[in-house]
Protein backbone atom coordinates (compact mmCIF):
# COMPACT_ATOMS: atom_id res chain seq x y z
CA UNK A 1 0.00 0.00 0.00
CA UNK A 2 1.62 3.22 -1.33
CA UNK A 3 1.15 6.20 1.11
CA UNK A 4 2.13 9.94 0.94
CA UNK A 5 5.33 9.02 2.92
CA UNK A 6 6.77 5.74 1.79
CA UNK A 7 6.24 7.40 -2.06
CA UNK A 8 10.08 7.76 -2.87
CA UNK A 9 10.44 10.08 -5.98
CA UNK A 10 14.16 9.30 -7.89
CA UNK A 11 15.07 11.68 -10.45
CA UNK A 12 16.36 9.25 -13.08
CA UNK A 13 17.41 12.01 -15.66
CA UNK A 14 17.62 15.45 -16.75
CA UNK A 15 18.62 13.79 -20.29
CA UNK A 16 18.58 16.70 -23.04
CA UNK A 17 16.77 15.35 -25.74
CA UNK A 18 17.06 18.51 -27.81
CA UNK A 19 14.73 21.15 -28.81
CA UNK A 20 12.86 18.76 -31.23
CA UNK A 21 10.90 21.68 -33.50
CA UNK A 22 10.42 19.10 -36.76
CA UNK A 23 8.86 21.03 -39.59
CA UNK A 24 5.57 19.01 -40.41
CA UNK A 25 6.21 18.50 -44.12
CA UNK A 26 3.15 19.86 -46.68
CA UNK A 27 5.11 19.19 -49.76
CA UNK A 28 2.51 16.88 -51.23
CA UNK A 29 -0.25 19.66 -51.20
CA UNK A 30 1.09 20.75 -54.93
CA UNK A 31 0.81 17.21 -56.25
CA UNK A 32 -2.41 17.06 -54.56
CA UNK A 33 -3.68 19.26 -58.56
CA UNK A 34 -2.90 16.32 -59.85
CA UNK A 35 -4.37 13.58 -57.68
CA UNK A 36 -7.34 14.94 -56.75
CA UNK A 37 -9.60 12.73 -54.86
CA UNK A 38 -6.23 11.23 -52.49
CA UNK A 39 -6.48 12.37 -48.89
CA UNK A 40 -2.78 14.24 -48.79
CA UNK A 41 -0.98 12.40 -45.57
CA UNK A 42 1.09 14.65 -42.81
CA UNK A 43 4.55 13.11 -41.67
CA UNK A 44 3.56 11.45 -38.31
CA UNK A 45 3.86 13.78 -35.29
CA UNK A 46 7.76 13.64 -33.63
CA UNK A 47 7.84 11.64 -30.32
CA UNK A 48 9.90 11.88 -27.02
CA UNK A 49 12.26 9.12 -27.34
CA UNK A 50 11.15 6.53 -24.29
CA UNK A 51 13.29 6.73 -20.81
CA UNK A 52 13.55 3.54 -19.46
CA UNK A 53 14.80 2.97 -16.08
CA UNK A 54 17.45 -0.07 -14.81
CA UNK A 55 15.88 -1.33 -12.38
CA UNK A 56 12.27 -2.01 -14.10
CA UNK A 57 10.49 0.85 -12.17
CA UNK A 58 7.41 3.58 -13.50
CA UNK A 59 9.08 6.07 -15.52
CA UNK A 60 7.10 9.16 -15.63
CA UNK A 61 8.22 11.69 -18.64
CA UNK A 62 7.44 15.85 -18.67
CA UNK A 63 5.96 16.67 -21.68
CA UNK A 64 9.12 19.00 -22.42
CA UNK A 65 10.69 15.81 -23.71
CA UNK A 66 13.89 16.52 -21.13
CA UNK A 67 12.58 15.70 -17.55
CA UNK A 68 12.10 12.47 -16.26
CA UNK A 69 11.85 10.80 -12.79
CA UNK A 70 11.29 6.58 -11.66
CA UNK A 71 9.24 6.16 -9.24
CA UNK A 72 10.58 3.88 -6.74
CA UNK A 73 8.20 0.40 -5.51
CA UNK A 74 6.17 0.78 -8.93
CA UNK A 75 6.96 -1.29 -11.51
CA UNK A 76 6.31 -0.73 -15.84
CA UNK A 77 3.04 -0.94 -16.02
CA UNK A 78 1.27 -0.61 -12.77
CA UNK A 79 -1.12 2.44 -12.31
CA UNK A 80 0.25 5.11 -9.73
CA UNK A 81 -2.33 6.03 -6.57
CA UNK A 82 -3.56 9.50 -6.70
CA UNK A 83 -1.49 10.68 -4.21
CA UNK A 84 1.77 9.14 -5.34
CA UNK A 85 0.58 10.47 -9.15
CA UNK A 86 0.21 13.67 -7.60
CA UNK A 87 3.74 14.13 -5.55
CA UNK A 88 5.37 12.83 -9.05
CA UNK A 89 3.66 15.43 -10.81
CA UNK A 90 4.57 18.10 -8.29
CA UNK A 91 8.24 17.17 -8.48
CA UNK A 92 8.59 17.21 -11.95
CA UNK A 93 6.94 20.34 -12.23
CA UNK A 94 9.54 21.89 -9.61
CA UNK A 95 12.16 20.28 -11.51
CA UNK A 96 11.53 21.93 -14.68
CA UNK A 97 11.08 25.23 -12.98
CA UNK A 98 14.08 25.15 -11.55
CA UNK A 99 15.61 24.56 -15.17
CA UNK A 100 13.62 27.18 -17.08
CA UNK A 101 14.96 29.60 -14.31
CA UNK A 102 18.88 29.13 -16.10
CA UNK A 103 17.92 29.96 -19.66
CA UNK A 104 16.46 33.23 -20.38
CA UNK A 105 15.08 31.74 -23.77
CA UNK A 106 14.49 28.37 -24.68
CA UNK A 107 13.87 29.61 -28.24
CA UNK A 108 16.78 30.95 -30.56
CA UNK A 109 15.99 33.49 -32.98
CA UNK A 110 16.45 30.41 -35.38
CA UNK A 111 13.38 29.08 -33.74
CA UNK A 112 11.30 32.26 -34.61
CA UNK A 113 12.27 32.36 -37.98
CA UNK A 114 10.96 28.74 -38.46
CA UNK A 115 7.88 29.50 -36.53
CA UNK A 116 7.22 32.43 -38.94
CA UNK A 117 7.91 30.95 -42.12
CA UNK A 118 5.90 27.88 -41.52
CA UNK A 119 3.05 29.48 -40.66
CA UNK A 120 3.27 31.79 -43.63
CA UNK A 121 3.94 28.63 -45.68
CA UNK A 122 0.72 26.56 -44.59
CA UNK A 123 -1.90 29.81 -45.07
CA UNK A 124 -0.38 30.26 -48.42
CA UNK A 125 -1.05 26.66 -49.41
CA UNK A 126 -4.37 27.15 -47.83
CA UNK A 127 -5.11 30.55 -49.97
CA UNK A 128 -3.80 28.77 -52.74
CA UNK A 129 -6.19 25.42 -52.31
CA UNK A 130 -9.77 28.29 -51.49
CA UNK A 131 -8.72 29.00 -55.55
CA UNK A 132 -8.21 25.56 -56.61
CA UNK A 133 -11.79 23.16 -56.97
CA UNK A 134 -9.62 20.63 -58.48
CA UNK A 135 -7.13 20.35 -55.64
CA UNK A 136 -9.68 20.08 -52.87
CA UNK A 137 -11.39 17.51 -55.30
CA UNK A 138 -14.26 19.16 -55.98
CA UNK A 139 -16.27 17.97 -59.36
CA UNK A 140 -18.36 21.31 -60.49
CA UNK A 141 -16.44 24.13 -61.21
CA UNK A 142 -17.26 25.77 -57.85
CA UNK A 143 -14.16 26.94 -55.47
CA UNK A 144 -14.34 28.69 -52.42
CA UNK A 145 -13.16 32.21 -52.86
CA UNK A 146 -16.30 32.24 -54.96
CA UNK A 147 -18.58 32.66 -52.28
CA UNK A 148 -15.92 33.96 -49.71
CA UNK A 149 -13.60 35.92 -51.68
CA UNK A 150 -10.36 36.97 -49.01
CA UNK A 151 -11.70 33.97 -46.75
CA UNK A 152 -14.61 36.79 -46.05
CA UNK A 153 -18.11 35.40 -44.34
CA UNK A 154 -16.36 32.44 -42.98
CA UNK A 155 -16.52 33.35 -39.31
CA UNK A 156 -14.01 30.42 -37.64
CA UNK A 157 -14.20 32.79 -34.43
CA UNK A 158 -17.93 32.04 -34.11
CA UNK A 159 -16.94 28.13 -34.04
CA UNK A 160 -18.09 25.74 -32.48
CA UNK A 161 -21.61 26.50 -32.77
CA UNK A 162 -24.55 25.30 -33.00
CA UNK A 163 -25.58 24.71 -36.24
CA UNK A 164 -29.72 24.72 -37.12
CA UNK A 165 -29.65 22.76 -39.82
CA UNK A 166 -27.54 19.66 -38.60
CA UNK A 167 -29.23 19.81 -35.04
CA UNK A 168 -25.13 20.12 -33.38
CA UNK A 169 -22.65 22.25 -32.53
CA UNK A 170 -20.48 22.23 -35.12
CA UNK A 171 -16.83 23.08 -35.63
CA UNK A 172 -15.25 24.98 -38.70
CA UNK A 173 -14.12 21.97 -39.93
CA UNK A 174 -17.59 20.63 -40.23
CA UNK A 175 -18.31 23.27 -42.40
CA UNK A 176 -15.52 23.00 -44.50
CA UNK A 177 -16.11 20.05 -45.28
CA UNK A 178 -19.87 20.64 -45.65
CA UNK A 179 -19.01 23.17 -48.53
CA UNK A 180 -16.34 20.39 -49.84
CA UNK A 181 -19.21 18.12 -50.00
CA UNK A 182 -22.11 20.22 -51.22
CA UNK A 183 -21.71 23.31 -53.55
CA UNK A 184 -18.28 21.43 -54.82
CA UNK A 185 -19.54 18.32 -54.95
CA UNK A 186 -16.21 16.75 -53.68
CA UNK A 187 -15.44 14.25 -50.75
CA UNK A 188 -14.78 15.14 -47.19
CA UNK A 189 -11.38 15.54 -45.92
CA UNK A 190 -9.83 13.51 -42.72
CA UNK A 191 -9.43 15.67 -40.04
CA UNK A 192 -5.54 15.54 -40.07
CA UNK A 193 -4.98 16.14 -43.91
CA UNK A 194 -2.70 18.19 -44.81
CA UNK A 195 -5.02 20.44 -46.96
CA UNK A 196 -7.44 21.16 -44.13
CA UNK A 197 -4.81 22.03 -41.92
CA UNK A 198 -4.05 24.77 -44.25
CA UNK A 199 -7.66 25.56 -45.18
CA UNK A 200 -8.20 26.39 -41.51
CA UNK A 201 -4.84 28.27 -41.07
CA UNK A 202 -6.10 30.35 -43.91
CA UNK A 203 -9.30 31.00 -43.00
CA UNK A 204 -8.13 31.78 -39.26
CA UNK A 205 -5.49 33.78 -40.50
CA UNK A 206 -7.49 36.13 -42.57
CA UNK A 207 -9.83 36.81 -39.16
CA UNK A 208 -6.62 37.62 -36.67
CA UNK A 209 -7.45 40.27 -34.22
CA UNK A 210 -10.88 39.69 -34.30
CA UNK A 211 -12.48 38.66 -30.92
CA UNK A 212 -13.25 34.88 -29.92
CA UNK A 213 -17.17 34.73 -29.79
CA UNK A 214 -17.70 31.10 -29.98
CA UNK A 215 -20.88 30.14 -30.38
CA UNK A 216 -22.35 33.53 -31.69
CA UNK A 217 -25.20 32.85 -34.81
CA UNK B 1 -41.97 26.75 -52.58
CA UNK B 2 -40.50 30.11 -54.54
CA UNK B 3 -44.26 29.72 -56.66
CA UNK B 4 -46.33 30.44 -53.76
CA UNK B 5 -44.46 33.61 -52.83
CA UNK B 6 -44.84 34.44 -56.69
CA UNK B 7 -48.30 33.73 -56.63
CA UNK B 8 -48.90 35.96 -53.43
CA UNK B 9 -46.69 38.67 -55.28
CA UNK B 10 -49.32 38.89 -58.11
CA UNK B 11 -52.67 38.32 -56.05
CA UNK B 12 -50.76 41.70 -54.24
CA UNK B 13 -50.71 43.13 -57.17
CA UNK B 14 -54.06 42.46 -59.03
CA UNK B 15 -55.52 43.69 -55.24
CA UNK B 16 -53.65 47.14 -55.95
CA UNK B 17 -54.92 47.50 -58.88
CA UNK B 18 -58.89 47.28 -58.27
CA UNK B 19 -58.08 49.17 -55.05
CA UNK B 20 -56.95 52.03 -57.40
CA UNK B 21 -59.74 51.58 -59.32
CA UNK B 22 -62.07 51.83 -56.27
CA UNK B 23 -60.00 54.81 -55.00
CA UNK B 24 -61.20 56.79 -58.31
CA UNK B 25 -64.61 56.69 -57.54
CA UNK B 26 -64.05 57.65 -53.74
CA UNK B 27 -66.48 59.37 -51.62
CA UNK B 28 -66.59 58.97 -47.71
CA UNK B 29 -69.54 55.90 -47.35
CA UNK B 30 -66.65 54.36 -50.01
CA UNK B 31 -63.96 55.34 -48.34
CA UNK B 32 -64.66 53.68 -45.53
CA UNK B 33 -65.50 50.50 -47.42
CA UNK B 34 -62.25 50.27 -48.59
CA UNK B 35 -60.24 50.77 -45.79
CA UNK B 36 -61.73 47.85 -44.47
CA UNK B 37 -61.17 45.76 -47.45
CA UNK B 38 -57.75 47.01 -47.66
CA UNK B 39 -57.28 45.64 -43.94
CA UNK B 40 -59.01 42.43 -44.93
CA UNK B 41 -56.28 41.95 -48.19
CA UNK B 42 -53.55 42.43 -45.62
CA UNK B 43 -55.59 39.69 -42.95
CA UNK B 44 -56.25 37.19 -45.62
CA UNK B 45 -52.68 37.33 -46.77
CA UNK B 46 -51.61 36.77 -43.08
CA UNK B 47 -49.00 40.01 -44.06
CA UNK B 48 -48.00 42.46 -41.44
CA UNK B 49 -50.54 45.21 -41.57
CA UNK B 50 -47.49 47.98 -42.91
CA UNK B 51 -47.05 46.00 -45.67
CA UNK B 52 -50.32 46.81 -47.49
CA UNK B 53 -51.17 50.99 -46.08
CA UNK B 54 -53.84 52.57 -46.76
CA UNK B 55 -51.91 56.14 -46.67
CA UNK B 56 -49.57 54.88 -48.76
CA UNK B 57 -52.05 54.10 -51.20
CA UNK B 58 -54.01 57.91 -51.01
CA UNK B 59 -50.77 59.37 -51.54
CA UNK B 60 -49.20 57.67 -54.16
CA UNK B 61 -49.25 60.29 -57.27
CA UNK B 62 -49.73 59.87 -60.74
CA UNK B 63 -46.56 59.93 -61.52
CA UNK B 64 -45.44 57.39 -59.30
CA UNK B 65 -47.59 54.38 -61.08
CA UNK B 66 -45.85 51.86 -62.81
CA UNK B 67 -45.72 52.86 -67.03
CA UNK B 68 -44.34 49.78 -67.39
CA UNK B 69 -42.34 46.81 -66.16
CA UNK B 70 -39.17 44.60 -67.29
CA UNK B 71 -37.88 41.55 -65.67
CA UNK B 72 -34.20 40.85 -64.90
CA UNK B 73 -32.06 37.82 -65.03
CA UNK B 74 -28.14 38.18 -64.12
CA UNK B 75 -25.03 36.59 -63.81
CA UNK B 76 -25.99 32.80 -64.47
CA UNK B 77 -21.58 32.36 -64.18
CA UNK B 78 -22.62 29.19 -66.41
CA UNK B 79 -20.15 26.57 -67.15
CA UNK B 80 -20.72 23.86 -69.80
CA UNK B 81 -23.71 21.81 -69.35
CA UNK B 82 -20.87 18.25 -68.37
CA UNK B 83 -19.43 20.28 -65.91
CA UNK B 84 -21.79 21.89 -63.57
CA UNK B 85 -25.45 21.47 -63.80
CA UNK B 86 -26.15 23.54 -61.21
CA UNK B 87 -25.89 26.85 -62.56
CA UNK B 88 -27.35 25.67 -65.69
CA UNK B 89 -30.90 24.56 -63.58
CA UNK B 90 -30.12 27.96 -61.33
CA UNK B 91 -30.54 29.88 -65.05
CA UNK B 92 -33.57 27.83 -66.07
CA UNK B 93 -35.25 28.40 -63.07
CA UNK B 94 -35.77 31.79 -63.60
CA UNK B 95 -36.35 31.56 -66.88
CA UNK B 96 -39.65 29.46 -65.91
CA UNK B 97 -40.22 32.26 -63.24
CA UNK B 98 -40.05 35.14 -66.17
CA UNK B 99 -41.73 33.32 -68.53
CA UNK B 100 -44.39 32.77 -65.75
CA UNK B 101 -44.89 36.37 -65.37
CA UNK B 102 -48.36 37.59 -65.76
CA UNK B 103 -48.64 40.24 -67.71
CA UNK B 104 -45.70 39.55 -69.33
CA UNK B 105 -42.64 42.02 -68.82
CA UNK B 106 -41.60 44.36 -71.84
CA UNK B 107 -38.63 43.00 -72.26
CA UNK B 108 -35.93 40.78 -70.18
CA UNK B 109 -32.61 42.41 -69.31
CA UNK B 110 -29.91 40.29 -68.74
CA UNK B 111 -26.71 41.59 -66.34
CA UNK B 112 -24.30 40.38 -67.61
CA UNK B 113 -21.75 36.97 -66.57
CA UNK B 114 -23.48 34.58 -69.20
CA UNK B 115 -20.82 32.33 -68.86
CA UNK B 116 -18.29 31.67 -66.04
CA UNK B 117 -14.96 31.74 -68.06
CA UNK B 118 -15.67 33.10 -71.57
CA UNK B 119 -15.90 29.75 -73.35
CA UNK B 120 -17.40 29.85 -76.40
CA UNK B 121 -19.46 26.21 -75.02
CA UNK B 122 -20.37 28.42 -72.09
CA UNK B 123 -22.00 31.33 -74.21
CA UNK B 124 -24.25 29.46 -76.59
CA UNK B 125 -25.09 27.23 -73.54
CA UNK B 126 -26.35 30.42 -72.09
CA UNK B 127 -27.97 31.79 -75.08
CA UNK B 128 -29.65 28.72 -75.67
CA UNK B 129 -31.23 29.20 -71.98
CA UNK B 130 -32.17 32.50 -72.81
CA UNK B 131 -33.82 31.38 -76.05
CA UNK B 132 -36.65 29.97 -73.95
CA UNK B 133 -38.09 33.35 -72.77
CA UNK B 134 -40.90 34.72 -74.01
CA UNK B 135 -40.39 38.11 -73.95
CA UNK B 136 -37.26 39.90 -76.05
CA UNK B 137 -33.79 40.06 -74.29
CA UNK B 138 -31.52 42.76 -73.70
CA UNK B 139 -28.12 42.13 -73.06
CA UNK B 140 -25.34 43.60 -71.44
CA UNK B 141 -21.31 42.09 -71.30
CA UNK B 142 -19.72 41.16 -67.88
CA UNK B 143 -16.17 40.36 -67.49
CA UNK B 144 -16.31 36.36 -67.65
CA UNK B 145 -17.85 36.52 -70.86
CA UNK B 146 -15.23 39.31 -72.55
CA UNK B 147 -11.97 38.17 -71.41
CA UNK B 148 -10.82 34.80 -72.65
CA UNK B 149 -10.95 36.39 -76.12
CA UNK B 150 -11.42 40.19 -75.49
CA UNK B 151 -15.67 39.65 -76.39
CA UNK B 152 -15.03 37.72 -80.01
CA UNK B 153 -17.44 35.12 -79.42
CA UNK B 154 -19.79 37.67 -77.31
CA UNK B 155 -20.21 39.94 -79.73
CA UNK B 156 -20.71 37.20 -82.60
CA UNK B 157 -23.94 35.81 -80.53
CA UNK B 158 -25.46 39.24 -79.25
CA UNK B 159 -24.36 42.17 -81.29
CA UNK B 160 -22.17 45.00 -80.07
CA UNK B 161 -21.73 45.70 -76.63
CA UNK B 162 -22.69 48.86 -76.14
CA UNK B 163 -26.36 50.35 -77.38
CA UNK B 164 -29.17 52.27 -76.38
CA UNK B 165 -32.94 52.43 -77.42
CA UNK B 166 -36.03 54.03 -76.65
CA UNK B 167 -39.34 52.58 -74.68
CA UNK B 168 -42.35 53.93 -73.83
CA UNK B 169 -41.07 57.32 -73.04
CA UNK B 170 -37.50 56.26 -71.34
CA UNK B 171 -33.93 56.48 -72.89
CA UNK B 172 -32.21 53.01 -72.29
CA UNK B 173 -28.37 52.79 -72.38
CA UNK B 174 -26.80 49.99 -72.55
CA UNK B 175 -22.98 50.37 -71.00
CA UNK B 176 -19.44 48.24 -71.68
CA UNK B 177 -18.25 49.36 -68.20
CA UNK B 178 -15.88 45.88 -67.51
CA UNK B 179 -13.18 47.16 -69.71
CA UNK B 180 -9.52 46.89 -67.95
CA UNK B 181 -5.90 48.56 -68.43
CA UNK B 182 -3.64 45.70 -70.24
CA UNK B 183 -2.05 43.75 -66.96
CA UNK B 184 -1.68 40.84 -68.91
CA UNK B 185 0.74 41.19 -72.01
CA UNK B 186 3.73 42.10 -69.35
CA UNK B 187 3.17 39.25 -67.26
CA UNK B 188 3.07 36.95 -70.89
CA UNK B 189 -0.26 35.34 -69.49
CA UNK B 190 -2.65 33.25 -72.01
CA UNK B 191 -5.77 34.01 -72.59
CA UNK B 192 -7.08 31.48 -70.38
CA UNK B 193 -4.36 32.41 -66.97
CA UNK B 194 -6.14 35.98 -67.95
CA UNK B 195 -9.75 34.74 -68.14
CA UNK B 196 -9.44 32.96 -64.79
CA UNK B 197 -7.83 35.98 -62.78
CA UNK B 198 -10.47 38.40 -64.05
CA UNK B 199 -12.81 36.10 -62.72
CA UNK B 200 -11.36 36.22 -58.99
CA UNK B 201 -12.16 38.60 -57.17
CA UNK B 202 -9.42 38.88 -54.76
CA UNK B 203 -5.91 39.39 -56.31
CA UNK B 204 -4.47 42.69 -56.70
CA UNK B 205 -2.94 40.99 -60.51
CA UNK B 206 -5.79 43.14 -62.27
CA UNK B 207 -6.79 46.19 -63.28
CA UNK B 208 -9.75 47.90 -62.17
CA UNK B 209 -13.04 48.51 -64.66
CA UNK B 210 -13.61 51.14 -66.41
CA UNK B 211 -15.87 52.67 -69.08
CA UNK B 212 -12.97 53.98 -70.79
CA UNK B 213 -12.19 57.36 -73.06
CA UNK B 214 -14.20 55.33 -75.93
CA UNK B 215 -17.10 54.66 -74.24
CA UNK B 216 -17.61 57.96 -72.29
CA UNK B 217 -17.21 59.69 -76.00
CA UNK B 218 -20.01 57.12 -77.42
CA UNK B 219 -22.26 57.76 -74.62
CA UNK B 220 -22.05 61.72 -74.41
CA UNK B 221 -22.51 61.68 -78.53
CA UNK B 222 -25.93 59.15 -77.07
CA UNK B 223 -26.86 61.31 -74.72
CA UNK B 224 -26.53 64.98 -76.72
CA UNK B 225 -29.71 64.20 -78.43
CA UNK B 226 -32.15 63.44 -75.32
CA UNK B 227 -34.07 65.97 -73.60
CA UNK B 228 -32.86 66.55 -70.03
CA UNK B 229 -36.43 65.79 -68.75
CA UNK B 230 -36.74 62.21 -70.50
CA UNK B 231 -36.20 59.59 -68.09
CA UNK B 232 -33.02 57.65 -68.50
CA UNK B 233 -32.28 54.19 -67.46
CA UNK B 234 -28.93 53.06 -67.71
CA UNK B 235 -27.55 49.14 -67.57
CA UNK B 236 -24.21 48.75 -66.85
CA UNK B 237 -22.55 45.37 -65.31
CA UNK B 238 -20.20 47.54 -62.53
CA UNK B 239 -21.84 49.46 -60.54
CA UNK B 240 -20.97 52.97 -61.93
CA UNK B 241 -19.94 53.84 -58.77
CA UNK B 242 -17.14 53.22 -56.30
CA UNK B 243 -18.33 50.62 -53.87
CA UNK B 244 -14.87 48.30 -52.76
CA UNK B 245 -11.72 48.31 -55.10
CA UNK B 246 -10.00 45.04 -53.68
CA UNK B 247 -12.71 43.41 -55.56
CA UNK B 248 -13.26 45.17 -58.03
CA UNK B 249 -16.97 46.44 -56.72
CA UNK B 250 -16.09 49.34 -58.79
CA UNK B 251 -15.95 51.30 -61.53
CA UNK B 252 -12.29 53.67 -62.10
CA UNK B 253 -13.95 56.35 -64.26
CA UNK B 254 -17.22 56.29 -62.00
CA UNK B 255 -17.35 59.99 -61.52
CA UNK B 256 -16.66 60.70 -65.29
CA UNK B 257 -19.70 59.13 -66.54
CA UNK B 258 -22.32 60.23 -63.48
CA UNK B 259 -20.87 63.89 -64.94
CA UNK B 260 -21.97 63.19 -67.97
CA UNK B 261 -25.63 61.90 -66.60
CA UNK B 262 -25.41 64.70 -64.38
CA UNK B 263 -27.74 67.00 -66.26
CA UNK B 264 -30.96 64.70 -66.43
CA UNK B 265 -33.80 64.83 -64.31
CA UNK B 266 -33.90 60.91 -63.37
CA UNK B 267 -31.31 58.91 -63.95
CA UNK B 268 -31.21 55.20 -62.90
CA UNK B 269 -28.75 52.68 -62.85
CA UNK B 270 -29.31 48.84 -62.60
CA UNK B 271 -26.48 46.62 -62.42
CA UNK B 272 -25.10 42.94 -61.81
CA UNK B 273 -21.79 41.93 -60.70
CA UNK B 274 -22.29 42.44 -57.16
CA UNK B 275 -24.73 39.44 -56.56
CA UNK B 276 -26.58 41.04 -53.85
CA UNK B 277 -29.05 43.36 -52.82
CA UNK B 278 -27.43 46.67 -53.46
CA UNK B 279 -29.47 50.09 -53.31
CA UNK B 280 -27.37 53.79 -53.65
CA UNK B 281 -28.00 57.37 -54.46
CA UNK B 282 -25.48 59.83 -55.94
CA UNK B 283 -27.14 62.85 -56.67
CA UNK B 284 -29.70 62.65 -59.52
CA UNK B 285 -28.80 58.83 -59.94
CA UNK B 286 -30.38 55.91 -58.10
CA UNK B 287 -28.59 52.39 -58.56
CA UNK B 288 -30.03 49.44 -58.26
CA UNK B 289 -28.09 46.35 -57.89
CA UNK B 290 -29.29 43.07 -59.33
CA UNK B 291 -29.54 38.96 -57.71
CA UNK B 292 -27.18 36.36 -59.43
CA UNK B 293 -28.90 33.03 -60.16
CA UNK B 294 -25.82 31.33 -59.48
CA UNK B 295 -24.25 32.22 -55.86
CA UNK B 296 -24.47 35.44 -53.53
CA UNK B 297 -21.34 37.41 -52.95
CA UNK B 298 -20.80 38.55 -49.41
CA UNK B 299 -21.10 42.08 -48.61
CA UNK B 300 -17.66 43.95 -49.06
CA UNK B 301 -15.97 45.01 -45.70
CA UNK B 302 -16.35 48.30 -46.24
CA UNK B 303 -17.80 51.01 -48.56
CA UNK B 304 -21.31 49.69 -48.67
CA UNK B 305 -23.71 52.42 -50.09
CA UNK B 306 -25.82 53.32 -46.91
CA UNK B 307 -29.16 53.25 -48.52
CA UNK B 308 -28.82 49.35 -49.03
CA UNK B 309 -31.04 47.45 -47.57
CA UNK B 310 -28.72 44.45 -46.92
CA UNK B 311 -30.18 40.77 -47.85
CA UNK B 312 -30.13 38.32 -44.55
CA UNK B 313 -26.66 36.55 -44.24
CA UNK B 314 -26.87 33.28 -47.01
CA UNK B 315 -28.00 30.09 -45.15
CA UNK B 316 -25.00 27.89 -46.49
CA UNK B 317 -27.32 24.77 -46.37
CA UNK B 318 -29.88 26.39 -48.25
CA UNK B 319 -28.16 26.43 -52.01
CA UNK B 320 -30.86 28.80 -53.60
CA UNK B 321 -30.66 31.40 -50.89
CA UNK B 322 -29.57 34.94 -51.56
CA UNK B 323 -29.99 34.31 -55.19
CA UNK B 324 -32.88 35.05 -57.24
CA UNK B 325 -34.18 37.20 -60.10
CA UNK B 326 -36.36 40.50 -60.20
CA UNK B 327 -38.74 42.79 -62.03
CA UNK B 328 -38.46 46.56 -62.45
CA UNK B 329 -41.30 48.68 -62.56
CA UNK B 330 -40.27 51.94 -64.42
CA UNK B 331 -42.86 54.72 -63.48
CA UNK B 332 -44.62 57.21 -65.01
CA UNK B 333 -42.79 60.09 -64.12
CA UNK B 334 -38.94 58.53 -64.22
CA UNK B 335 -37.28 55.97 -61.60
CA UNK B 336 -38.25 52.85 -60.80
CA UNK B 337 -38.96 50.17 -58.39
CA UNK B 338 -36.94 47.76 -58.18
CA UNK B 339 -38.47 44.25 -56.80
CA UNK B 340 -36.22 41.50 -55.84
CA UNK B 341 -37.58 37.80 -56.14
CA UNK B 342 -35.24 35.98 -53.88
CA UNK B 343 -36.20 32.37 -53.81
CA UNK B 344 -35.88 30.93 -50.66
CA UNK B 345 -37.26 34.72 -48.93
CA UNK B 346 -40.14 36.59 -49.37
CA UNK B 347 -39.94 39.20 -52.27
CA UNK B 348 -38.39 42.91 -51.33
CA UNK B 349 -39.42 45.69 -53.16
CA UNK B 350 -36.96 48.68 -52.81
CA UNK B 351 -39.14 51.66 -54.01
CA UNK B 352 -38.39 55.25 -55.85
CA UNK B 353 -39.70 56.62 -52.55
CA UNK B 354 -36.87 54.85 -50.60
CA UNK B 355 -34.60 56.63 -52.29
CA UNK B 356 -36.18 60.22 -53.30
CA UNK B 357 -36.54 60.34 -49.38
CA UNK B 358 -32.77 59.05 -48.44
CA UNK B 359 -34.07 56.16 -46.55
CA UNK B 360 -36.81 57.61 -44.79
CA UNK B 361 -39.72 56.20 -46.13
CA UNK B 362 -41.11 52.63 -47.44
CA UNK B 363 -37.74 51.30 -45.97
CA UNK B 364 -37.93 47.64 -47.10
CA UNK B 365 -38.30 45.05 -44.40
CA UNK B 366 -34.80 44.36 -42.58
CA UNK B 367 -33.98 40.90 -41.63
CA UNK B 368 -34.04 39.64 -37.95
CA UNK B 369 -29.90 38.61 -38.60
CA UNK B 370 -28.38 41.95 -40.26
CA UNK B 371 -25.38 40.15 -42.86
CA UNK B 372 -21.81 40.39 -40.90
Amino acid sequence: MWSKKSAKVVIVAGAVIGCALVAPTLKHVHDATVKAQQPVQRAPLPRHPEVKSPDGSLVVQLCDGETAVAVAGVKEGDVLPPETARAVAHELMTRHAEQQEKQASKWSARDRLIWEREQARVVSEGDKLFHDWKALGGTIGISCDMCHPDGSNTHPETYPKFQTQLKRVATLRDMINWCIENPMKGQPLAADDARMIALEAYITARRKGVPLEPGKH
Amino acid sequence: MYLKWKAREERYRAERTDFFAALKRLDRRSFVKIAALAGGYAAARGLAPHSFQLVDVVRAAESDKPAFRFAYISDTHLYERTLNERFVKAAMRAVEDVNALDPQPDFVLFGGDLAQLGKPGELELGKQILAELKAPVKMIVGEHDWFLDMGDKWKELFGPPQYSFDHKGVHFIVLMSVNEKDFWTARKMTPEERMQTVAGLDNALQSRFEVGAEGRAWLAKDLATVPKDRPIIVFSHSPLYKYYRPWNFWTEDAEEVQALLAPFKSVTVIHGHTHQMLTNRIKNIHFHGMLSTAWPWPYAPEGLPKLTVQMDRADPFDEADGTGHGVIDALQGGYVDAHYTLWSRNPIKVAKAYLESWGKTAVPPVPQFPSY
